[in-house]
Formats: C-alpha cells, structure tokens, sequence
C-alpha cells in the first residue's frame, strides 16, 4: 500500500508537523514501507485471536485503579512555568477565536 | 414548526460531569471554584512520564448510571485517545472511550404530559476526561486547566426525538435522573451538565436520515429549545429553495438566537482515534458491578407517591427534587396513619414556600421530621386549628424549635373544653335572635355563621368542631 504526498502532508498538519519538501518526499517513501508491512501482517489469520491493546495483563489492570481520593497538585507557580507565557494564574495564549 | 412534510430528526450528546472528589486519571482535586490552575499535576499537564491511573470512583459512577438507565455494561472495555490540538488540551489528546465504551444501548425513561413514560433509546455511555477552560480576552486567550482531567460520562442518545420539545422533555428527564443517582448535580450554569444536538431534517415517510449538523454551546433548556426550533427552520428553508445542508458543527448564539457556522478548521473531525497504550482495559467483575446499587428514578417515586395517595400535581413538585422527596418519606413516616398525604401538603406548602423565600436550606434542614409528625398530632387532638397547625410548621421548618414552645408563645392553643365555649356559645345567640329564628324556621346553613360569630369572640382560638356541635345542641 502507497501513501501520497497529499495524505503526508494531511497528516502533518493534523500532527502540527512543519515539514519540508524534502521532509515530506522522504516521509512518503518511509511511511510507505511501514505500511507495506502493516499490509503483510494483515495477512496473518488472526480470527482466534483477542484484539491486545495494552501490553499487560488483567491484574496489572485491577491494581492500576486508584481510589477517589484527592492528593495534593502541583504549586502554582511550578504549573505555570512550563509555558512560554502566563499572567500569574492563567496561561495565555494567542487569542482563540470561534 | 416546519412544515407539515418535514420531519425533524434529533439526537442529543450529554456531557455530564461525575460527582466524585478528584480527577479520573489524576489525584487532584475536582472542587469547582478554584483559583486558576491550583488544581494541576503533571497528569492534567500531559508532562514527559506522567502516567493516568483510573479513578474507580469515576467508574463505579458510570456503572450506576448505565445500570439504571438498562445498559448493557461492558465487562471490558477500553479507553482511546482523541487527538486534536487546543490551548486546553495540554497532552494534544483527551483520554476518551472509542470502540469499547462502558455502557452500551439502554433507555432514558421520559415523563409525558398524560403521565405515561416515553423511553428515548441510547446508543452508549461512555468515561472521558474534561479538558481546561479557555476565557477570551482582547489581547489574547487564558488557559485555566483545573477542569482538564474531571471526570465526564457522556451520553449519547438515538436520533429517537422529532421536535424542540421533545429534546427539552429528554434533557430535562436526564438531567433529573442522573441527579437521582448522585452522579451529576445538574448544574448548567457550571457546566457540569452540557448538551450538543445533532439535528437534520428529512420528508416525511422518508426512512433515510437527511444531512445532520452538530449544534454545539447550548447551556440551558430555553436555548436547546431556540436553537433547535432555529436549525429546524433554516435546513428546511434551505431544501425547499433548492439547496444542501452541508454537515458542519454549529455554535449557538443566544443573544442573536441563531446558529452559525463555527469557524474552525475543515479537518476538526479526524480525530484519528487509538487505544490509549498507557491504560489497561477497564475490566468490571461481576462483584463490582453487583455492588452498585441504583436508587429509584424520578418516574419510580412518582409511581409510589401516586400509590400512597398523593395528588398526581402534589407528586410533581416533590419528585422534582430527590431531597423532597426524601424530606417527604421521612415525614410520611413518622406521621404514620395518611401520613404520605399530609407530609405532601406539608412539602408542597410550608417547605416549598420556605426554601422559595431562602428560609430552608434543602442540604441542611433545622427541623426534624418529628417535629412536623408532632405538629400532625396536636391538630388530631384538637390543640390546633388547621391554620394554626400551619403557623407552627412554618415556624418550625425555619427555626427547628419544639411545637410544644411555638404553640405556647405564640397563644396558638385552641379552646376546645366544652365548659369554656359554652359561655361564648349563648352570648352570640342572645345577641342574634332574628338568625335563631330564621334557623329555627329551617335556614340550617346559619350555622357557620354562629361558629363565625363565636370564632370572632375567641379570636380564631375555638375549636371549630366543639363549637358546632354546641351550637346544634342548643339550637335544636
């Protein structure tokens, strides 16, 4: 199965990916391979098979629960950092419009 | 309305908010109010290493919702990841429930007008984490992210409804329901409660759906009604001058009551959905869901009020409120004998009008249940009037203190010894011999006026029963 350019550079704009023409010529042709093994592997009868979609198992999942108990979050000023901008208790951001 | 050869076709999607204490990947805190961004970890930031843990809280909630409404739970389900890019999105996903969701089908039982129940199908329920708040400024956007990572149930209805009011009937039975069960408070305001409609149109006859837009913004019932009876109009002026609906989400403008399109980006709807790899499948062991219990729904206590001889109007001011109702059983209770039908007048008399007036507060009475049995009581012994018996319920749900005191200082006993009233009784019919005559000659309806009369003197304080029966004795 082929990929094309357009669906690349669909797919990078989803992802907020830049990429360059280059980029994007070489991810056609990378992507591509990936999915020409997908193809093979769809090959494979997996009809007995349970879909995995995490790669544990049932007991890991029972204790990966918490109880709803409230623990104390971050400071403030710690949360704010992380970004590039904030006013002291909001992050700001460009004006989004809608 | 639309035209006659129109029919509207609508689902709704509910987004409610569970009442559980903290977040459903996260321990941090879900209390509304906050100051911005003093409810965040590394979790709701989608920081390098941060790792969801299930809130089983969150879930049992999802649980008794789904088994209430007769859905199917899902002994596994999984979670996915919804990726889209947005200031209150910090992870560039919401952990949300794709392919397997919890709950699958079920109904939402729906009051109608003749008192019969509707049942709106549902084609799932399923667990999701809320994103932040973004507030618009001149200059830019803020991003408070304390709401990112609160847990949501969102519902998700067939496209089972055909008018405004419709929808807002099913909205209004949902959203009553799920405060019933203690898993949503119903506040739209707060956005804890939130609905989206899908809406189209089609001819009537027509078995295939016509082209559906997705309203979105729509936060009270007044505007889910403006904002369908709007969609419903433009799609079908649309079609009738020849034209297409095109499907796009559209916002809500109440001040303007219309829809329009929301200016965003074409390619919004591809989500591009995978299994979260950092959760396991929810697994729900037949213990667990065992364990849930499911209180009655609003459509049940009205059946069991109706039972216990309460008028069908009474029953519907104390189901709208699940503490009324609870407030009635207690009362009922300690009332024993009719009591269901005195605690109801008491309910959707004194303590309607008191909370009304901000004299009650529903979450913490004064008073207790007794204390109204006890005021029952004194009325059955004739201690007081029925207005009387009023006066001291009102006194007693605003203030919790004994009848017995209220009775006494405010003088509201009544006069019920024969011998006291006797006196009362004789000097009103010396002062009105022309009326003892004309009863005498057979005009039997003056006597209430002698009970007036004799009631005057007493101040209101006879007793009513005591009095006739002395007035008919000596009259006759």
């Amino acid at each position: 199965m082929s990929i094309d350019r357009g669906t690349v550079r669909h797919v990078a704009r989803l992802a907020r990916l830049a990429l360059s023409p280059e980029e994007e010529e070489k991810t056609v042709r990378e992507l591509g391979r990936v999915l020409d093994y997908i193809e093979r592997l769809s090959g494979v009868d997996v009809s007995a098979v349970e879909p995995l979609t995490f790669a544990g198992d049932a007991a890991e999942a029972k204790e990966s629960m918490r109880p709803d108990e409230p623990r104390p979050s971050l400071p403030r000023e710690e949360v704010l950092e992380q970004a590039p901008e904030h006013d002291g208790s909001t992050y700001l951001v460009p004006r989004i419009i809608e | 309305m639309p035209p006659a050869d129109w029919e509207p076709v609508i689902g709704l999607e509910v987004h409610a908010q569970l009442l559980t204490r903290s977040k459903i990947f996260c321990g941090c805190s879900t209390a509304f109010g906050a100051p911005a961004n003093t409810q965040v970890c590394p979790v709701c930031l989608g920081l390098p290493g941060a790792l969801p843990a299930l809130n089983r809280g969150a879930v049992t909630m999802a649980i008794r919702a789904g088994k209430a409404f007769g859905c199917k739970i899902a002994e596994r389900s999984i979670f996915a990841r919804k990726n889209y890019f947005y200031p209150d999105l910090p992870k560039g996903y919401q952990i949300s429930q794709f392919e397997l969701p919890i709950c699958d089908g079920g109904a939402i039982p729906v009051p109608q007008a003749d008192g019969s129940i509707r049942k709106v199908g549902l084609t799932r329920i399923h667990l999701e984490e809320d994103a932040g708040k973004n507030v618009h400024a001149q200059n830019g956007s803020h991003v408070d992210l304390n709401r990112s990572g609160v847990p949501l149930i969102e519902i998700v209805g067939n496209p089972e409804l055909r008018s405004a009011e419709d929808a807002s009937e099913y909205l209004k039975a949902l959203r009553l329901a799920l405060i019933y069960l203690g898993v949503n408070d119903g506040n739209m305001e707060e956005g804890s409660f939130r609905c989206d409609a899908n809406v189209s149109v089609r001819k009537r006859g027509a078995t295939s759906l016509g082209t559906r837009v997705e309203l979105k913004n729509i936060n009270s019932f007044r505007f889910v009604r403006q904002a369908i009876e709007f969609e419903i109009e433009r799609q079908v002026a649309l079609l009738e001058s020849g034209g297409k609906v095109s499907q796009e989400t559209r916002l809500f403008d109440h001040e303007k009551g219309e829809t329009r399109p929301m200016r965003s980006k074409e390619e919004a709807n591809d989500y591009r959905y995978f299994p979260e790899p950092d959760l396991p499948p929810l697994v729900v062991s037949r213990e667990w869901l065992d364990s849930v219990q499911t209180p009655k729904l609003p459509h049940q206590q009205m059946a069991e009020l109706s039972a216990a001889g309460v008028s069908t109007a009474d029953a519907r001011t104390i189901t709208a409120d699940p503490r009324l109702v609870d407030l009635h059983g207690r009362i009922a209770a300690a009332a024993g004998k009719e009591g269901a039908r005195r605690a109801a007048h008491v309910v959707v008399g004194e303590i309607a009008r008191a909370v009304n007036e901000g004299a009650l507060d529903l979450g913490a009475p004064k008073f207790r249940p007794e204390q109204i049995a006890e005021v029952f009581r004194l009325q059955d012994e004739g201690t007081l009037s029925s207005t009387a018996a009023r006066e001291v319920i009102s006194e007693v749900i605003q203030t919790g203190r004994a009848p017995a005191q209220v009775v006494a200082e405010k003088g509201l006993s009544q006069v019920s010894d024969e011998g006291a009233l006797e006196s009362v009784v004789l000097a009103v019919l010396e002062k009105n011999p022309a009326e003892v005559e004309r009863y005498k000659g057979g005009k039997k309806n003056l006597l209430g006026f002698f009970v007036g009369q004799a009631m005057k003197e007493l101040k209101g304080k006879g007793n009513p029963g005591v009095l006739n029966a002395l007035f008919k004795k000596r009259l006759e």
